[in-house]
């Protein structure tokens, strides 16, 4: 079968095994002859879940525990974030680190240890993880926490599959009272407000930029800053809305520049110009792009490529000015970027967040994009940053050990558990891990 | 209280339909082949807050007591208001093109052991004089086609029987419900190349549960099936049987 990630680039012709039982995951496991790599809902963007044989994890989507007082759960790791938060809502329990989209399988969230828009306050998603039971190469069930087997555990997350099969995971869920956020959109006319703005709120529960890359000179980096708080007020009750679907590939390169800017100069001004407070539900507020079922395919056949990276705080604002301005002589343009800070980094070994600013961009998939990718990335490392393994299909392995300075560590604990040459993906191998 | 009995219950529909049930706080009694994928679908349905769930295991391919074990079912959920039997195998054509043996297992497992289960349920709900027969047929039976014809034989028969079975029961106030999907993705057929016309199971069991509360007859999931069908069914044989379908 042909497969991909989100972005649709790279593909691969893989085997795709789809156990439904704890035995049948070990068996195929076992019986795997190369290596292999869990695959969830394929929302990682480049190859992180491509292998010449996947264990596809879907059917592992069952609650197998909830206390409703203490505001624990434990699920299989198949199961999605929004089927999580589906379920808590009504009971007055929200998950506390939310990516930008629920359709990521809770062993997917936990392998890239992904962020939300409250990681300067909360962290990653990791750090309300306790326990996670991990299916190891010998096909043995371990189960780690920060207690026991402490080091797999932080390998583990954020490890991207590559210390074994993440097969369930308990939680620490978030207490709210309303199902609703108080979103503020503040509009910021070039980079250097857009940073002072989010740092001035940096308060706010939750608060990222959109950013208009693509105009070049004084407004380059102007944007949106969305702030966004819990309500206490409002029913408690998950969304009943069926998403759209985008139904065919578009044709390539319909999102190049007019449309792009136009979208982007319209989506600005509507912003801008919207009443700045409103009441939203917390699935339009977290997973807008969920509303659109397939929107990769927006892109067209030939994909997309999304950089996101982070630079250390003292660094951002010389390195980001010189992304943007990259991006601008390059030509190309970014149909949607987005700006977040970050709090400070956790123990894990492969986590993406570190203190500083995180800059997300998409491009549609070129041989231009790849000579793009690879000056920004220069840029990254040049100002001490790296980049995320979830969206990431490109980067070097000089790149990645500049960012991820822990990686020697990382393949010791990975040969202590067996997972050496068991568990691999094209990313890993591309890695160098 | 709704008391809810399904049959092939680990299969993916019955397991969506069965969520659905369970959210809304129904006592459920689930019957499958496989002891460790029922029971963890049933701590599941329990966290979604179902009353309460009872698993047993049945594989219709092997000899079963019918009886025995819907009165057990009876028993546990003290009266049954839906039954859903979900349980079916997609067989390889071209197999059972070479092989009675597998074409007798498809029809043993799609139609015989529904009918096996039909009949005695039948004869429960006529006596309670009230609840819902469901059961999965699919568009392949509306007419074969020489890519599925087998397993579109082995739900035409459950159409044809289902028919009946409404007409002899509507005078008891019985519900029968023939339920026709169209492509679902599902572990039945993960090796498929996916379109647009593809629906996801939990999209088919919404239409399943709106189906069993509006008592409607024959259901095609999703509705847009009902019209391809239609078109289907209406071309003459002669042209029929010159196309690749």
């Amino acid at each position: 079968m042909h497969s991909s990630g989100w972005g649709r680039h790279p593909t691969i012709e893989t085997i795709t095994h789809r156990p439904a039982t704890r035995q049948g995951l070990t068996r195929a496991l076992l019986d795997m002859p190369a290596a292999v790599i869990a695959r969830g809902m394929g929302r990682s963007y480049g190859d992180a879940s491509l292998a010449a044989h996947t264990l596809c994890m879907t059917r592992f989507d069952h609650f197998i525990s909830f206390d409703i007082e203490r505001g624990t759960i434990e699920c299989e790791a198949g199961i999605t974030l929004a089927a999580i938060v589906q379920l808590t809502i009504s009971h007055g329990w929200f998950l506390p680190v939310l990516p930008g989209t629920g359709l990521v399988t809770l062993g997917g969230a936990i392998a890239a240890d992904v962020h939300g828009k409250n990681h300067h306050h909360d962290g990653s998603f990791s750090q309300y993880v306790d326990e996670i039971s991990l299916l190891l190469a010998d096909g043995s069930l371990l189960r780690c926490s920060r207690s026991e087997h402490s080091t797999l555990f932080h390998a583990t997350a954020g490890g991207m599959g590559l210390t074994g099969v993440i097969v369930a995971a308990r939680l620490r869920l978030r207490a709210v009272r309303s199902s609703f956020i108080e979103e503020t959109v503040i509009a910021s006319k070039d980079l250097a407000s857009t940073m002072a703005l989010l740092d001035e709120h940096h308060g706010a529960t939750y608060g990222v930029a959109w950013l208009d890359v693509n105009h070049g000179g004084a407004a380059s980096g102007r944007g949106l800053v969305m702030l966004g708080e819990h309500l206490s007020d409002g029913a408690l009750f998950s969304p009943a809305r069926r998403p759209l679907a985008v139904p065919v590939d578009l044709p390539p390169g319909w999102l190049g520049r007019p449309v792009t800017f136009a979208f982007n100069a319209l989506y600005y001004r509507r912003g801008a110009r919207r009443k700045a407070c409103r009441r939203v539900h917390y699935a339009q507020y977290f997973f807008p792009l969920d509303a659109l079922h397939e929107w990769n395919r927006l892109y067209g056949k030939a994909g997309f490529l999304q950089h996101q990276c982070v630079i250390p705080t003292l660094a951002a604002r010389a390195g980001l000015a010189e992304m943007l301005k990259a991006v601008s002589t390059s030509g190309l343009v970014s149909p949607l970027a987005v700006l977040k800070g970050f709090g400070p980094a956790n123990h894990n070994l492969l986590s993406f967040p570190q203190a500083g600013l995180t800059l997300t961009m998409d491009f549609a998939m070129s041989a231009a994009t790849l000579t793009l990718f690879a000056r920004l990335d220069a840029i990254v490392v040049a100002h001490g940053g790296r980049l995320y393994l979830a969206k990431d299909a490109c980067m070097s392995m000089a790149t990645f050990r500049h960012g991820y300075r822990q990686w020697e560590i990382f393949q010791e604990i990975r040969e202590r558990y067996g997972a050496l040459g068991r568990f691999a993906s094209l990313q890993s191998q591309r890695l160098g891990l | 209280m709704l008391k809810v009995l399904i049959v092939g219950a680990t299969s993916a529909i019955a397991e969506a339909t069965a969520r659905r049930y369970a959210a809304r706080g129904a006592r459920l009694y689930l019957l499958a082949r496989d002891s460790e994928r029922l029971a963890n679908f049933a701590r599941d349905l329990e966290v979604r807050g179902a009353a309460s769930v009872t698993t047993a295991l049945l594989d219709v391919a092997q000899d079963f007591n019918a009886d025995a074990l819907l009165a057990t079912a009876h028993a546990v959920l003290q009266g049954i208001d839906v039954v859903l039997l979900a349980h079916g195998v997609l067989p390889d054509q071209r197999a059972c093109e070479q092989s009675v043996a597998a074409l007798r297992t498809a029809f043993e497992i799609n139609t015989l052991s529904t009918l096996a289960l039909l009949t005695p349920l039948a004869t429960q709900l006529q006596a309670q004089g009230h609840g819902t027969l469901a059961v999965m047929s699919s568009v392949a039976g509306d007419r074969g086609r020489q890519s599925n014809y087998v397993y579109g034989a082995s739900k035409a028969a459950l159409d044809a029987f289902l028919s009946g079975l409404r007409n002899r029961l509507a005078r008891h106030g019985v519900h029968v419900l023939t339920i026709k999907p169209g492509f679902v993705d599902t572990p039945m057929t993960a090796s498929f190349k996916k379109g647009p016309l593809w629906a996801s199971p939990d999209a088919i069991a919404e239409g399943i549960v709106q189906a069993v509360d509006t008592q409607r007859d024959v259901v095609y999931l999703p509705w847009f099936w009902r019209f391809i069908m239609l078109v289907i069914r209406s071309v003459p044989e002669r042209l029929f049987k010159r196309l690749s379908l």
